[in-house]
C-alpha cells in the first residue's frame, strides 16, 4: 500500500493545487510536497526494517499485450525517489517571493511532474515505465512553453521533438523486447531473464541508448539543452537538470545494462568514449560562456557525462559513484540554478561580464553560493568529491588512459567555475548593479538546506552506499556477459 | 596487548582535539563571528591553535619514537570493494609536522592579531586561518592517502580564499584562481596515483601500502608510475618546476598568510607526502632521479630569479621555491630525514623572514618595493635584528640552524654525486647573496621613501615582535636538533624519525659515508662560501651603495632574469590562450555549426519529406488509381528480377 500511496500522493497534490486557486497554490503545493517528503522518509524506515520486498506491488492491467502495474522500490529506486521528493519542495519554495502568473497551473504542473518522476523510478514493467517516461515530458513542456523566456516557442518545440524522437526509438525497442523474450511480457523480471540472442542485442542497444543519451544528454545529443535551460523558467530548469536528466542515467542502470549485456559489451566501449569526450568537450566550452545559465548547462553536460562514463565502466565503484553523483549533481545543480535566479532577480542580467562585486553587497549569499560551487568542483568533504572520486576510479579500472582524459574535468571544472564565481561575485561592484539585497527567507532556507546536504553527504556518504549496494550488485551481475 | 590498547587510548582524546579545536574555532567565527567583537574573534581563533599546540606537546611528550598510533573515526567511503576509513595516524613524522603547524601556526595567529588589527575583514581572516590549520592537520594526521587528500585540497581552498582575501582587487583574485588551478593540475596526478595504489594494493592505508609495495621488484613499472604521479601532486603543492608560478603570485595574500601557508606549512606538504611514502619512493630509484633533477633545477632557477626581484615579498617567495627545491633534492638523494630537517629549520627562519617583511610593510604603510626602503635598522630595531638573524640562518652562516640542515643535504650530495653538490653549493651562494641584497637595501644606507612616510615609521606592537623574537631564537638554535656526527652528538632529529625512514633503508643504495675530515672540509667550505657571498653583497650594496637598476634599462640576461624568464608569458601563450581559442572553436564551429546543424538538418529533412509526400495527396481518384497500377507493375518487375 505504501508504494501506491507514495506514487499516488503527488497526483492528488497536483489536482488539489490546481483546484486551490492562484493565491493559495504555492503554499498548498509546498505543504503537500513536504508531506510527500515525509512519506518518503517513512518509506525509508520501512525499507530499513523490511527491505525492498515490502514495496512489491503487482496488478494485472492489460492481458494482451501483457502489461501490468508492477511497482517496486529497491535501493536504487528509493534513492532516486528520495532525490525527487527532496528537491521538489525546495524547487517550489524557490518560487516564493517571485511573481508567478497563473500560479495554480504552474505549481500543479510541478507536482504532476513529481508524480511522473516517481512513477519512472518505481515502475517495474517496461510499458508502465514508458508511460511515466513520456508523461514526465508533458508538464515540463507546458512549464517551459507558458512560463518561459522570450525565445521559448522554438526552443521548447525543439526540446520536445528531440526527446520524443528518442523516446519513440525506445518504444520500438520495448516492443521488440516483448516479442523476443520467451514469456512475452514487459515485466522487468521477464526482461532480466530473457537472455536475448546477442545478435539482436547490438541494434537493440541503440534504440535504448539514443533515447537515454538525448535525455541525459551525452555529447553529441546535447544541443537542445543549453537553450532549453536558458529559456525555461527557473523551476523548470531545476526540474530538468536536477531530476529529469537522472531519468536517463537511472534508466541506463535499470533498463539498458541488465537487459542487453551483450549489446553493452559490443557498444559500451563506444558509449564510454563518447561520454568521456563529452566531459572534456563540454568543460572546454563552459570556460568561455558569458551567459550564466548556459555556462551551468555546459558544466552539467560535463558532470552527467562522467556519471554515464562511470555506469559504462561496469564496476561497483563506477556504479556507486554514479548513484552518489546523481544525488550530488541533482542537489548542486538546483543550488547553482537558484543562485543564477537570485542574481537575475536582482540585476536583470545573466551576462557574467556585466556582473561583479556582488560579494560586497550580499555576504550571506556569497558564502552559500561558494559552498555550492565547491560541491560542484568536487572539493573533498563535499558530495561532489565522493561521486567524482568513485566515478574516475571506476573509469580508471575500465581503462587507465580514459581516466586520465576524464580526470581533466577536475582541472577544467575549477577553471570555469572559479572564473564564473570571480566574474559575478568578486571584484568591485559592477556599475550595472545598484542594489543587491541579501537573501530573503525562502532563499536562505533553500540554499541553506542545499549547502548542508552538500557537506553532510560529503562527510558521511555511507548510508547511500548501504542502500544502493544490493540493487547495484544485482544489476552488475546481470550486466556482465559471462 | 591490553597494555598496548591502553597506551593507544591515551592518545585518542588529544589526537581528536588537535584538529577539532581549529574546526570549532572556524565554526564559531564563521557562523557567529559577526556578533562577536573583532578582538574576541581573533583571540578565540588564536587560543584554538594554542590548544592544539598544547595537545601536540602532550602527544610529543608521551609518544615513544618507535610508536605509531591509529585512531579510527568512522568508515568514510566504504562498500563491498572499497573500504577507506576516516582515520588518523600519529607517529614521529606526524608529530614533527604537528609541532611545526600548531607551534608556528600559533605564533602567526598571534602576529596576525596585531597585523590585521585595522582590517575590516579581520574576523573573516581568522575564520579562514583556523580552517586552514584544520585542513593542514588533516593532511598530516590522515592514516591513508585519501584523508591526506582531503587536507591537501582543503589547504588549497584556504590558500585560494586567503590569496584572494582582499577580493575587490582583481589581480589578487586572478592570483588566487591561478594557485587553485595549478594545484589542481598536480592534484590530478595525486588522484591518479591513488587509483593505481587502490587498484593494485586494494588499500590506501600507508602501512599496508608500504607492505604490499615492498613485495614488488624495485623499479617496476607500477612503482615508478605510482611515485611519479604522486610526485606530480607534490610539484603542484610545493611549487616545483614547472608548476611553481603560482607561488610568487600568491604573495597577493596578507603577509601572515605568506608566512604560514606559502612558506612554513602548506608548501612543504609535498615533501611530507614523499617522506610519508618513503618506501615506495626508495623502491623507485628512477623516480628519485627525476625528483633530484627537478629539485636541483628548481633550486637554482628560483634563486637566480630571486637576484633581480625588487618586491620584498617576491624575493622571499622565490627564495621559498628555491629552498623547496633543495628539500626535494635531498629526497631525490634518498635522504628523507635530511629533507624533513630542512623543512623544520626552513619553517623557522622563513616564517621569521616573512613576518619580518610584514613588520617592515606595516611600518611603511604598505610599501613593498625595496627601492623605496633603506636605513630602517635604527627605526625598527627589533624587526631589523630578527630579520638579519634569520637571513644569516637561511644563508647558512656557521652554527645557525640553516647551516646544519643545508650542510647535511650537501654532504649527502657530495657522497653521491659531485655535480649535484656543486650546483647546490652555487645555489646556496646565490641565496646568501640575494638575501643580503635584500637586507642591505632594506635596512642599511639611507631611507629612499618620502619624508611623509618616514615620519610615521615606528616599531610594531608586541603581538608582532614577540613571534618575531620567538622564531628568531628557533632559527638560531634549531640546528641543535640535528648536529652532524663530527660533533660526536646524537642527531636527535634523524633518531626521532628513524622508525619512519628505517623501512626504506633496505632499498636504497648505500653510499659510503664521508670521513669526518672530509665533512669538516665541506662545512668549512660552505661556511666560507656563505660568508663570502654576504661580504660580496655588502661591498656592492653598502660600500658602493648600488641600487637596483630600473627595469626598463635592463638588457640581455638581466632583462630575462628580471622578467622571470618570461615563464608566465610562455604559459599564457602556450596553454591559456589556446584553451580559450579552443573553447570558442568548440562552441561556434563544432557545437553550433556541425552538431546542431545536423540535428536541425534531420528535422528539416523530415519536414521536406512531409512537404513532398503532401504533393501526392491530390484528392484526384484517377491519380490514385494510376499510382496504384504503377506500384503494382514495379513490384511485379522486382519480383521477377529477384
Amino acid at each position: 500500500m505504501i508504494t501506491l500511496f507514495l506514487l499516488g500522493f503527488p497526483l492528488l497534490a497536483s489536482l488539489l493545487t490546481l483546484a486551490s486557486g492562484n493565491k493559495l497554490a504555492s503554499k498548498l503545493a509546498l505543504v503537500l510536497s513536504v508531506v510527500q517528503l515525509a512519506i518518503t522518509a517513512y518509506a525509508y524506515s520501512i525499507y530499513k526494517q523490511q527491505g525492498a520486498e515490502a514495496f512489491y506491488f503487482f496488478q494485472e492491467w492489460i492481458s494482451n499485450p501483457k502489461i501490468s502495474i508492477h511497482l517496486g522500490l529497491d535501493g536504487l529506486s528509493l534513492l532516486m525517489v528520495a532525490l525527487t521528493n527532496f528537491l521538489t519542495p525546495l524547487i517550489i519554495l524557490s518560487a516564493f517571493n517571485r511573481t508567478i502568473e497563473r500560479a495554480a497551473g504552474y505549481f500543479s504542473l510541478i507536482l504532476l511532474m513529481q508524480f511522473a518522476l516517481n512513477g519512472v523510478f518505481m515502475a517495474m514493467d517496461g510499458m508502465l515505465y514508458y508511460i511515466f517516461w513520456e508523461l514526465a515530458l508533458i508538464p515540463i513542456y507546458f512549464i517551459a512553453l507558458r512560463w518561459g523566456g522570450p525565445n521559448r516557442v522554438p526552443v521548447t518545440l525543439k526540446f520536445f521533438i528531440y526527446t520524443l524522437a528518442g523516446s519513440l526509438l525506445m518504444l520500438f525497442g520495448f516492443i521488440m523486447l516483448y516479442w523476443y523474450n520467451p514469456n512475452q511480457s514487459f515485466d522487468i523480471r521477464d526482461l532480466y531473464n530473457a537472455s536475448i540472442c546477442a545478435c539482436k542485442q547490438g541494434w537493440l542497444f541503440w534504440t535504448f541508448f539514443l533515447a537515454f543519451a538525448i535525455k541525459i544528454p551525452i555529447v553529441p545529443f546535447h544541443t537542445w539543452q543549453a537553450d532549453t535551460y536558458k529559456e525555461a523558467p527557473t523551476q523548470g530548469t531545476m526540474l530538468l537538470s536536477g531530476i529529469m536528466l537522472k531519468m536517463g542515467t537511472y534508466s541506463l542502470l535499470r533498463w539498458l545494462l541488465p537487459i542487453l549485456p551483450a549489446g553493452v559489451a559490443e557498444w559500451g566501449p563506444l558509449a564510454i568514449t563518447l561520454c568521456v569526450v563529452g566531459i572534456v568537450y563540454a568543460s572546454v566550452i563552459a570556460i568561455m560562456q558569458q551567459d550564466l545559465k548556459k555556462l551551468l548547462a555546459y558544466s552539467s553536460v560535463a558532470h552527467v557525462g562522467l556519471i554515464s562514463a562511470g555506469i559504462f565502466a561496469l564496476n561497483m565503484q563506477g556504479f556507486q559513484g554514479s548513484v552518489v553523483q546523481m544525488l550530488a549533481h541533482g542537489v548542486n545543480v538546483v543550488g547553482l540554478f537558484f543562485c543564477a535566479d537570485i542574481i537575475f532577480n536582482r540585476t536583470n542580467t545573466l551576462n557574467i561580464d556585466s556582473l561583479g562585486g556582488i560579494r560586497n553587497l550580499a555576504p550571506k549569499f556569497n558564502t552559500l553560493f561558494m559552498i555550492v560551487v565547491l560541491g560542484s568542483v568536487a572539493l573533498p568533504l563535499t558530495n561532489g568529491f565522493i561521486g567524482e572520486f568513485l566515478l574516475l576510479f571506476g573509469v580508471y579500472e575500465y581503462n587507465t588512459w580514459l581516466s586520465v582524459f576524464a580526470g581533466l574535468t577536475i582541472i577544467l571544472g575549477a577553471v570555469y567555475m572559479l572564473r564564473m564565481f570571480q566574474r559575478t561575485m568578486l571584484g568591485n561592484v559592477s556599475e550595472n548593479i545598484t542594489t543587491f539585497p541579501d537573501l530573503m527567507w525562502n532563499e536562505k532556507i533553500v540554499l541553506g538546506v542545499i549547502a548542508a546536504v552538500i557537506i553532510l553527504l560529503g562527510v558521511y556518504p555511507k548510508p547511500v552506499f548501504d542502500i544502493a549496494e544490493p540493487a547495484l550488485q544485482l544489476i552488475l551481475d546481470k550486466s556482465i556477459v559471462k | 596487548m591490553t597494555e598496548q590498547i591502553l597506551h593507544d587510548s591515551a592518545f585518542i582524546m588529544p589526537g581528536i582535539l588537535i584538529p577539532l579545536l581549529p574546526l570549532i574555532g572556524f565554526l564559531i567565527n564563521g557562523l557567529f563571528g559577526k556578533y562577536l567583537p573583532k578582538a574576541a574573534a581573533s583571540w578565540l581563533a588564536t587560543s584554538a591553535i594554542l590548544g592544539s599546540f598544547l595537545c601536540t606537546v602532550y602527544v610529543f611528550m608521551n609518544l615513544n619514537a618507535a610508536d605509531s598510533v591509529t585512531i579510527d573515526l568512522f568508515q568514510w567511503i566504504a562498500f563491498s570493494k572499497v573500504n577507506i576509513g576516516f582515520s588518523f595516524l600519529i607517529d614521529p613524522l606526524t608529530v614533527v609536522m604537528l609541532l611545526v603547524i600548531t607551534g608556528i601556526g600559533f605564533l602567526i595567529h598571534l602576529y596576525s592579531i596585531g597585523y590585521m588589527h585595522d582590517d575590516e575583514g579581520v574576523t573573516r581572516f581568522f575564520t579562514y586561518l583556523n580552517l586552514f590549520i584544520f585542513f593542514m592537520l588533516l593532511l598530516v594526521m590522515g592514516s591513508n592517502y585519501l584523508v591526506m587528500f582531503i587536507g591537501w585540497e582543503g589547504v588549497g581552498l584556504c590558500s585560494y580564499l586567503l590569496i584572494g582575501f582582499w577580493f575587490k582587487n582583481d589581480a589578487y583574485n586572478n592570483a588566487a584562481k591561478k594557485a587553485f588551478v595549478m594545484n589542481r593540475i598536480g592534484d590530478l596526478g595525486f588522484l591518479l596515483g591513488m587509483f593505481f595504489i587502490l587498484f593494485n594494493f586494494g588499500t590506501l592505508e600507508y602501512g599496508a601500502v608500504a607492505e604490499q609495495a615492498s613485495k614488488l621488484t624495485p623499479n617496476s613499472m607500477l612503482l615508478v608510475a605510482i611515485t611519479l604521479l604522486l610526485f606530480v601532486g607534490a610539484m603542484g603543492k610545493s611549487a616545483q618546476l614547472p608548476l611553481y608560478t603560482w607561488l610568487p603570485d600568491a604573495m597577493a595574500g596578507p603577509t601572515p598568510v605568506s608566512a604560514l601557508i606559502h612558506a612554513a606549512t602548506m608548501v612543504t606538504a609535498g615533501i611530507y607526502m614523499v617522506v610519508r611514502s618513503n618506501v615506495l619512493f626508495a623502491m623507485a630509484p628512477h623516480t628519485l632521479d627525476v625528483i633530484l633533477i627537478v629539485g636541483v633545477a628548481t633550486s637554482v632557477f628560483a634563486a637566480v630569479i630571486g637576484l633581480m626581484q625588487n618586491d620584498i615579498k617576491k624575493v622571499l617567495a622565490y627564495s621559498t621555491v628555491s629552498q623547496l627545491g633543495l628539500m626535494f633534492a635531498a629526497l631525490g638523494l634518498g635522504a628523507f630525514s635530511s629533507g624533513m630537517f630542512h623543512v623544520v629549520t626552513h619553517a623557522f627562519f622563513k616564517a621569521c623572514l616573512f613576518l619580518g617583511s610584514g613588520s617592515v610593510i606595516h611600518a611603511l604603510h604598505g610599501e613593498q618595493d625595496i627601492r623605496k626602503m633603506g636605513g630602517l635598522k635604527k627605526l625598527i630595531p627589533i624587526t631589523y635584528l630578527t630579520f638579519i638573524t634569520a637571513s644569516f640562518a637561511i644563508s647558512g652562516f656557521p652554527l645557525l640552524s640553516g647551516f646544519f640542515s643545508k650542510d647535511e643535504i650537501l654532504a649527502h650530495a657530495f657522497e653521491q654525486n659531485k655535480l649535484v653538490w656543486g650546483i647546490l653549493s652555487i645555489s646556496s651562494m646565490i641565496t646568501a647573496f640575494y638575501m643580503f641584497r635584500l637586507v642591505y637595501l632594506t635596512f642599511f644606507g639611507t631611507f629612499r621613501g618620502t619624508d611623509e612616510t618616514k615620519k610615521h615609521i615606528h616599531e610594531s606592537p608586541i603581538t608582532i615582535t614577540l613571534p618575531l623574537i620567538a622564531l628568531c631564537i628557533l632559527s638560531v638554535f634549531g640546528g641543535i636538533l640535528g648536529l652532524p656526527s663530527v660533533f660526536h652528538a646524537t642527531h636527535l632529529f634523524a633518531t626521532y624519525l628513524s622508525s619512519v625512514t628505517e623501512p626504506s633503508k633496505a632499498f636504497l643504495y648505500e653510499h659510503e659515508a664521508i670521513s669526518h675530515s672530509a665533512e669538516l672540509m665541506l662545512m668549512a667550505f660552505a661556511g666560507i662560501a656563505a660568508i663570502a657571498s654576504i661580504w660580496f653583497a655588502y661591498q656592492k650594496y653598502v660600500t658602493k651603495g648600488e641600487q637596483p637598476a630600473d627595469e626598463a634599462s635592463l638588457t640581455g640576461l638581466n632583462k630575462w632574469i628580471s622578467n622571470k624568464f618570461y615563464v608566465d608569458e610562455l604559459y599564457d601563450k602556450a596553454v591559456v590562450k589556446p584553451m580559450l581559442v579552443l573553447s570558442d572553436l568548440f562552441m561556434v564551429v563544432v557545437d553550433k555549426l556541425i552538431i546542431d546543424l545536423s540535428v536541425n538538418a534531420i528535422a528539416w529533412f523530415v519536414g521536406l519529406t512531409g512537404r513532398i509526400t503532401r504533393l501526392f495527396q491530390t484528392g484526384n481518384t484517377g491519380f490514385y488509381i494510376f499510382a496504384m497500377v504503377l506500384s503494382m507493375v514495379v513490384l511485379f518487375v522486382i519480383r521477377l528480377l529477384a
